[in-house]
């Protein structure tokens, strides 16, 4: 993303900067310590989280509740967008139901969820699952209509069945949009769940640790919290996808 | 978006779809199967709706909301515009904030939220904080973006004509890096939108459409929750076809800039 190798030093030279500036704002006890936090209260709170267990109970719930909701708006959502790209009635029905529940932004549902479902872990689930469907949905089925007409064609002439046009043609052809959607699913996931977790109370969480953490002022809490979050963003957006994307569409010479 | 030709064919599907989705709604909330508190028929929600916006109080929590949004917006742009532009144009700018950026993009903006309340108190200061940090990112990464993929030979024409490092800032980078802009605002305003609505939520003021829905929860009022949901799609909508769809008409559409087959 960042292109044109930057070297080690001008990477590290911008946070060493702003982290003086904060180190100097906080020393100066500008605002009240336990709201401003010096650098090495958030390292030492991180460390003593980090080896008491919480904070990889915490991170790993988060990341598990985010695994399973992917998953389930992947599934569905591939499937819908598949349905709608390869059958008419689908795509009549279902595409002015998807465009109009876009737009809505996921975490507007959230109470409602908590309403029907309870709260804590399903309610949670199904929300990201819910909201990270529409950009997979949406992408898969522009890259089903996207496949050349040509290949099926081609495939067809050479004695293809439908199974197998569909899983040696349409699927490939498919793939790098459906990636770019469960990309942006991903993400779109990843930005409501850590507010959900914060709303529905669930028993493991960074967002209901942050959150909880207000309660007692706990600032230095809250930022090693915040650094384990960006993290895992960080993680997943680098680690996940690139590697995908590399293992298939880039590897085809789909796309570079 | 779609081919011109089938517009009917659109416009039938898109009401037998909704009438099919009404009609499935409604025998779920008449079966009884469900507490009607909880799956509210669709006359109820519209009656919701309808008392609502007549008595006043759901224009003025939209209104609030807006006037979240579009402060911390404003806010948003004033911030990333010029640094998104610093760094197009200028190596140390960008070495220097490309890293930071990159750093704080993958943490969500209602990661924020406790710790803004802290710092700010619950209300309008922490909504339109975490609205503005969600807007900036899309517009800073647009605005960079933007700038670098000004053709470099309209630069080297400009100067050529004897353009200052004014005239050539206004007359060809700003309109070359538009479309750029425009979809970064775009995309900010998308951001914003949800940033308010769980910031409203999570740092209750007493005005503002997601606080509705927050409320309206403690009192198992489903249908006051999907009234307000439907008025936060429309805006939403009115948003992205309306304003933003003129702002790109009006401009780069016009000057035939844009690409087809727009994402």
């Amino acid at each position: 993303m960042v292109g044109r190798a930057p070297a080690f030093v001008t990477t590290a030279l911008p946070f060493i900067v702003v982290g003086a500036f904060w180190e100097i704002v906080a020393h100066l006890q500008l605002f009240p310590a336990r709201l401003f936090p010096s650098l090495e209260t958030v390292a030492s709170t991180f460390v003593r989280l980090t080896v008491s267990g919480m904070l990889p109970q915490h991170a790993a719930g988060t990341v598990l509740r985010l695994a399973c909701g992917f998953a389930l708006a992947a599934i569905v959502g591939v499937a819908v967008g598949i349905a709608m790209g390869r059958w008419r009635l689908a795509e009549d029905l279902a595409l002015p139901l998807v465009s109009m529940g876009a737009p809505i932004p996921g975490i507007a549902y959230a109470p409602l969820f908590l309403l029907w479902f309870g709260l804590g872990n399903v309610s949670t689930i199904l929300l990201v699952g819910f909201v990270s469907a529409f950009p997979i949905i949406f992408n898969t089925w522009t890259g089903v209509k996207a496949v050349k007409d040509v290949w099926v064609r081609a495939a067809l002439a050479m004695g293809a069945d439908d199974r197998r046009l569909f899983h040696k043609v349409i699927v490939p052809g498919a793939l790098p949009h459906i990636l770019t959607g469960l990309r942006l699913g991903l993400a779109q996931a990843w930005r409501i769940l850590i507010g959900v977790e914060m709303l529905a109370a669930v028993p493991w969480g960074l967002g209901w640790m942050i959150f909880g953490a207000r309660e007692f002022l706990n600032t230095d809490v809250m930022l090693a919290g915040v650094v384990v979050i960006g993290a895992i963003g960080l993680g997943l957006e680098k680690g996940v996808f690139k590697r995908l994307e590399d293992f298939t569409v880039v590897r085809w010479g789909m796309m570079t | 978006m779609s081919a011109l030709p089938d517009r009917a064919r659109s416009l039938r599907r898109l009401l037998t779809s909704l009438l099919l989705a009404a009609a499935v709604y409604e025998g779920l909330a008449r079966s009884g199967a469900f507490a009607p508190a909880l799956l509210p028929t669709i006359a109820t929600v519209a009656r919701a709706l309808f008392d609502g916006v007549l008595d006043g109080t759901l224009p003025a929590h939209a209104l609030s909301t807006l006037y979240r949004v579009l402060i911390g917006l404003a806010l948003a742009i004033a911030i990333a515009l010029p640094l998104g532009i610093g760094m197009g144009r200028y190596r140390p700018i960008e070495s220097f904030f490309l890293p930071l950026a990159s750093a704080l993009m993958p943490i969500p903006s209602l990661a924020w939220v406790p710790l803004f309340i802290l710092w700010f108190g619950l209300g309008n200061a922490t909504a339109i904080g975490i609205v503005c940090y969600a807007a900036i990112f899309p517009m800073l990464i647009n605005a960079w973006s933007g700038v670098r993929a000004v053709n470099p030979l309209w630069l080297r024409v400009g100067s050529a004509m004897g353009a200052g490092e004014r005239t050539l800032f206004w007359k060809v980078i700003v309109p070359g890096s538009l479309p750029f802009l425009l979809a970064g605002l775009r995309q900010a305003f998308l951001r914003a939108w949800i940033a308010v609505v769980g910031a409203e939520m999570l740092a209750a003021s007493d005005w503002g459409l997601g606080w509705v829905i927050f409320d309206a929860k403690e009192f198992l009022k489903a249908d006051v929750m999907l009234a307000a949901l439907a008025v936060i799609g429309l805006i939403g909508f009115a948003f992205e076809r309306l304003v933003f769809g003129a702002l790109e008409r009006l401009t780069v559409e016009r000057w035939g800039m844009l690409r087809a087959g727009k994402g």
